[in-house]
């Protein structure tokens, strides 16, 4: 187990060392310096030349990346010359928001889908069932985009249960828990999309155990249902899901992006939504790298916790 | 060809078992020809996969809708004449009548014309989009599953980095820089998705290239190239089509996502993300020709493709399990 560990460990930080160069060099090749952002574009050549000198830009590109390298292992993920700030102290800002939202969405979904999987197994091939496969087939195949479109139609319009967006006066995380009313609409939204593809992998899951021996000597010991179901059923069924949520991460970001941008929820995916417009390379270079640690990381937490979880799963 | 006369499901197994698992083809010949009757034709493996594809009724009707609006979407413009170039300030936002059926846009643009052109570029996209990744994907795949050893594991530990990275973020990023053309879009769209038929491909390389035939045309000296193109990619043919549709889809939804956030295709040309992004304005003035009809084409069109692409999986998966 020790050993598993030690080399997951090694493959994710060489995966996150590659990931980073990657993405550092993609972004480098779009935008080489942020010289002619901060300077305007119509800075003499001149004038352009020297600020890459002051701040480092004219270095070779591999002594850049080494030393923005150097800086992300003390959390320093570079400067918004557009903002005037940090870009950690950017991120500081919103994280909480933006974590929040996934994090209560994913609750949700998880919350939802695991017993309508669960459900829809052991009632399989009903009508129930099949309205449930068509309603996440089709939730599944939605833009999250347009779903929001509709539940603020539904909600917000037409029946004046939430209102449209978020407001302003929802500065920090705290404020956004205090006030359910406001984020109701975003989280539902965010946690109906991962509902689709939970739901259908636990009732693919839940449906391969339900045909397992142990399941068959539960009833035959003459356990009621419930107990086979809550006791036996779920405990089994529910490992594919740790695997899912550590999968979910890049989904949930694009998500965030998207609701966030939908319902005007200032967090990290509207830092960057507007960091595209503003061409804030470094912002939108640390979104991309964060993104992509957390999917190595979510994987990599995913793979141990399925491992300790499951004792039947051998690593060698 | 000839088609066998009985296609009930008892026969369909006989013939499936036939086909696929008796190495030559004398034993399967003689259990099927009748007494004293012609020798039918064994249904190739393809063909079972095409026939199990058929018996589900609703992949057939979605493949069919499909087909229905790739021409409404293209011959369409030919007998419903709209402007699409030049904005008409005159007629914004009309509700539907006779002459505008769905109405017209914030700049006046005829809202089913611009479907119309929206599903072009949809389609477009997600064609040229899918071909892209299943091209790199299929050759890389292919290389990487046959050179094996260390430049496998190097090849694949690419995969798995570029895998790592956010797709709709990194999408996104690049096309704030480069998009506009339906070609330009495509090509970054191709460029981030060849990374799971690439692991598909590798995946039925690694199982292949140990068979006897591929083993046969190493020993008769077939060239590398010659066994990847001739041998291991048309083996592989059946993951890397299921996976195509999963690839439109996908394009099409990515393309949405775009437009949506403002990053789409550059006017005159529109998508249905362009259009929805641009709809979003107006949900609160009710103006609700903008938002359905163009949000309804583009989830039945993911929709679509998706169970398509379900049915075929679970066609060509019978015909492997028969393997």
């Amino acid at each position: 187990m020790l050993g598993y560990i030690v080399r997951r460990l090694i493959t994710a930080v060489i995966v996150v060392l590659g990931v980073t160069a990657v993405s550092f060099a993609i972004l480098h090749f779009l935008s080489p310096t942020p010289a002619y952002a901060v300077l305007g574009t119509k800075a003499t050549h001149a004038a352009v030349v020297s600020w890459n000198k002051q701040h480092g830009y004219d270095r070779p590109e591999i002594v850049q990346f080494f030393s923005y390298l150097g800086n992300l292992v003390q959390l320093n993920f570079g400067y918004s010359y557009k903002l005037n700030q940090s870009v950690a102290a950017l991120f500081n800002e919103d994280v909480g928001r933006s974590a929040y939202l996934s994090g209560a969405a994913l609750v949700l979904s998880l919350i939802i889908a695991v017993p309508l999987g669960i459900a829809q197994a052991v009632k399989r091939n009903s009508p129930g069932d099949y309205a449930a496969t068509a309603i996440n087939f089709t939730l599944y195949s939605m833009p999250s985009f347009f779903l929001g479109l509709i539940l603020i139609q539904l909600f917000a319009l037409d029946l004046n249960i939430f209102p449209v967006g978020v407001g302003d006066n929802i500065t920090t995380a705290w404020q956004a828990i205090t006030h359910p009313r406001q984020l109701c609409l975003p989280i539902v939204t965010l946690a109906l999309l991962n509902v689709a593809s939970f739901s259908r992998y636990m009732r693919s899951s839940a449906l391969d155990e339900l045909a397992q021996d142990y399941i068959r000597l539960a009833r035959a010991k003459g356990l009621s249902e419930r107990a086979v179901l809550f006791r036996h059923l779920l405990r089994n069924a529910s490992l594919p899901v740790i695997t899912l949520v550590g999968l979910s991460i890049p989904t949930l970001l694009a998500g965030n992006l998207l609701i966030e941008y939908l319902f005007n929820y200032s967090g990290l995916g509207l830092l960057f939504y507007n960091a595209l417009g503003n061409e804030d390379y470094n912002i939108l270079l640390a979104y991309v790298l964060v993104g992509a640690i957390l999917t190595v990381l979510g994987n990599l937490i995913a793979d141990l916790a399925i491992a300790t979880a499951d004792p039947r799963v051998r690593l060698d | 060809m000839t088609e066998p006369r009985k296609t009930g499901s008892q026969e369909l197994e006989e013939l499936g078992t036939a086909a696929l698992s008796v190495p030559g083809p004398s034993r399967g010949l003689s259990e099927l020809t009748p007494d004293g009757g012609e020798v039918q034709a064994i249904a190739s493996g393809w063909r079972l996969a095409l026939r199990e594809f058929a018996s589900n009724r609703l992949a057939v009707i979605c493949l069919a809708l499909l087909l229905l609006l790739v021409l409404f979407c293209f011959l369409g413009p030919l007998f419903y004449h709209t402007d699409q170039t030049y904005t008409n300030i005159l007629n914004t936002n009309l509700p539907p009548s006779g002459s505008h059926l769905l109405g017209t846009d914030e700049n006046g643009f005829d809202e089913l014309g611009r479907i119309m052109v929206g599903g072009q570029a949809a389609f477009e996209v997600g064609g040229f989009a899918s071909g892209v990744a299943i091209v790199i994907g299929t050759l890389y795949g292919a290389i990487s599953g046959l050179v094996g050893g260390f430049v496998d594991g190097l090849l694949m530990r690419f995969v798995d980095i570029l895998l790592s990275i956010p797709f709709l973020l990194i999408v996104l990023v690049i096309a704030t820089k480069y998009s506009g053309t339906v070609v330009e879009i495509s090509l970054i769209l191709g460029v981030f998705t060849w990374l799971v038929p690439a692991r598909l491909v590798r995946g039925e390389v690694l199982t292949l290239r140990t068979r006897d035939f591929v083993l046969a045309a190493q020993t008769m000296g077939s060239s590398r190239a010659r066994l990847i193109y001739r041998h291991l990619i048309p083996n592989a043919m059946s993951v890397t089509i299921v996976n195509v549709t999963f690839l439109i889809a996908d394009s099409i939804l990515s393309l949405a996502y775009l437009g949506v956030l403002g990053e789409g295709l550059t006017p005159p040309h529109t998508s249905w993300g362009d259009m929805l992004g641009n709809a979003q304005t107006y949900v609160q003035n009710g103006y609700w020709w903008l938002v359905y009809p163009v949000g309804a084409c583009l989830v039945f069109v993911v929709l679509a493709f998706n169970l398509v692409g379900d049915a075929l999986r679970d066609a060509v998966d019978v015909r492997l399990q028969r393997r």
